[in-house]
């Protein structure tokens, strides 16, 4: 049996006293391959800085498995690209997690970094500094850092935006290589296409989980209208969220029944497929 | 030759004590003021410099021109405005910039207050400009102090201050130093600016920090090298300053940071990254 990697309850993320992600339950299993999709605004980066910590939760928990090392790739507007520093350095950083502050690197650790950057096709750019770098080429070599980084649970922000085909088409082969090591790989992505040929789980969200599961039922064309009449803005005198106003008659478990769930407008995930899938309700 | 470059330190006990306090203060102040550069917190040198008034004011009110009780309030009044203002930036929505102008400007108006509760504008002059030529055997061991101080705290943090420029919110995915990173450098910052005022004054002291770092960007784009470059443009700049204070008859703190002020322009218009060669550089293209 596979355990989960990550188990989300009840978990609510947001700015001051908005949510952007609205009571998310669920797992993800080990091993697994996920797709979040969601219009713009709907919480997709939102949910990956939740699971880093980065942004405490202001509601529920989101709990990673122990002894799970974590590999976090944002969107890039945090990297300061006028830095001077060359290719290699960068990806070098991904050692921090096995070498720390003061830990030396070795010969290995080195050679570690020089595979890593010839299988993102960037060899020859050891020595080239950031701001020399296409978009593209920075995200490969920030792809290379997350190989170097050997972590069990790898996080990607939107990493093929303003990346051409060919190299969408590499980063791909290499989430896929991720996902063959049995390592649990959550990807942010817009393109529909292909996140139907590439992942074989997928998260919709709208704020809340439109739905979670098998990528084909997951973008049912019935759910994908229903996350696009979500509404993106705000607003200042909405509601507060009241802990029963969410939950479902029969208590706070979680248990759905199979087939009955699109009818709730307000809610959790809703799955017609809970056990067969990577991603599951927690245990009923 | 002997007599315009040598003489002057081998002759007076004064000009090697200058020399040896600048000298130490650009060994660490230098390599302090590259990483103030990269993280574009330039001006955050100088918003600290008039910050460490109030505390350097106040100690002198209550003792004196004694370098230890204003060195000691100096550095108090530096790291509550550095951790007041980091600590707005941080939890609140304010960024660095505003927070800090905030917290220097009240630090000000405060010091120039304590200041003129006693005091002839005698002293003010000598706590804003400061003099490297009186520099006594207290002063030197405290330069002495503050610079294996910093340059020991680099050696050890210098992986993590280089990750949070580069990247910080990888950092603080991997790591929980950002945040004390953040401070320790600030920290860092103030100790420097302390260690300078008594010979360069509050006000020029950040120039030796910030003039050498500004300098050396032209001529490298890696960062062991940059802190190498600006610690020699630091030393020549200090050796310069004295020599010419001393020949001239100029007050030293001006000169010093002048020199560096020199190379600085000489960098922008020469440097292998500077505005000449980009020009030239541009007259032939290869084919890839």
């Amino acid at each position: 049996m596979t355990t989960a990697c990550l188990t989300f309850r009840d978990l609510t993320l947001g700015y001051g006293s908005h949510p952007a992600v609205h009571h998310l339950s669920g797992e993800v299993l080990k091993g697994s391959l996920t797709a979040v999709v969601g219009a713009n605004g709907s919480g997709k980066s939102t949910l990956l800085k939740g699971i880093v910590g980065v942004l405490e939760p202001m509601a529920g928990s989101c709990t990673v498995a122990p002894g799970t090392r974590i590999a976090y790739l944002p969107q890039l507007s945090e990297l300061d690209r006028s830095f001077p520093a060359r290719v290699v350095y960068l990806v070098s950083l991904g050692l921090w997690p096995k070498r720390g502050l003061l830990g030396r690197i070795t010969a290995e650790d080195r050679a570690t970094v020089a595979r890593a950057i010839s299988a993102v096709g960037l060899e020859g750019f050891e020595g080239r500094s950031l701001d020399t770098l296409s978009g593209g080429q920075l995200q490969r070599a920030l792809f290379a850092r997350v190989l170097v980084q050997d972590a069990e649970l790898i996080l990607l922000d939107e990493p093929f935006n303003a990346v051409d085909t060919k190299t969408v088409a590499d980063l791909v082969a290499l989430i896929g290589r991720w996902h063959g090591e049995k390592r649990t790989v959550i990807v942010v992505a817009h393109d529909l296409d292909l996140v139907r040929r590439a992942f074989p789980e997928t998260l919709l969200l709208a704020r809340r989980p439109v739905a979670w599961g098998r990528t084909a039922e997951t973008l049912h064309p019935e759910n994908l209208l229903r996350a696009r009449r979500f509404d993106e803005a705000w607003h200042d005198d909405a509601p507060w969220c009241e802990p029963d106003e969410h939950e479902h008659p029969g208590g706070h478990d979680h248990s759905h029944e199979h087939g009955h769930s699109h009818g709730h407008d307000h809610g959790h995930v809703h799955h017609d497929h809970a056990h067969n899938g990577a991603s599951r309700p927690p245990a009923a | 030759m002997y007599d315009l470059l040598v003489g002057p330190f081998v002759e007076f006990a004064f000009m090697q004590r200058a020399l040896a306090g600048s000298l130490m203060l650009s060994l660490a102040a230098c390599p302090v003021g590259v990483f103030l550069m990269l993280r574009r917190m330039s001006l955050t040198g100088d918003a600290m410099a008039h910050a460490i008034l109030p505390g350097a004011a106040a100690g002198f009110l209550l003792y004196g021109l004694e370098i230890v009780p204003m060195t000691i309030g100096g550095l108090i009044a530096g790291v509550v405005v550095a951790l007041g203002a980091g600590a707005v930036s941080r939890f609140t929505l304010q960024k660095e910039d505003a927070s800090m102008a905030a917290f220097y400007l009240i630090s000000l108006a405060l010091g120039v207050l304590i200041v003129s509760l006693r005091g002839s504008s005698v002293d003010l002059m000598h706590v804003l400009f400061g003099s490297v030529l009186a520099l006594n055997d207290d002063a030197l061991t405290l330069i002495a102090l503050i610079s294996g101080t910093t340059l020991l705290t680099l050696f050890v943090f210098w992986r993590a201050l280089v990750a949070e420029c580069l990247d910080p919110l990888f950092l603080r995915s991997v790591s929980r130093l950002g945040t004390p990173v953040h401070f320790i450098f600030l920290g860092l910052v103030v100790l420097n600016l302390v260690g300078g005022f008594q010979a360069l004054g509050t006000l020029l002291s950040v120039g030796l920090m910030m003039l050498p770092a500004a300098a050396a960007r032209f001529w490298t784009s890696r960062v062991e090298p940059m802190c190498a470059l600006a610690i020699a443009i630091g030393f020549a700049s200090c050796i310069a300053g004295l020599l010419l204070s001393y020949h001239a008859a100029l007050p030293s703190g001006p000169a010093i940071i002048l020199s560096a002020g020199v190379v600085y322009l000489a960098s922008v218009l020469f440097g292998s990254r500077g505005v000449v060669r980009a020009r030239l550089a541009h007259h032939r293209h290869r084919t890839a």
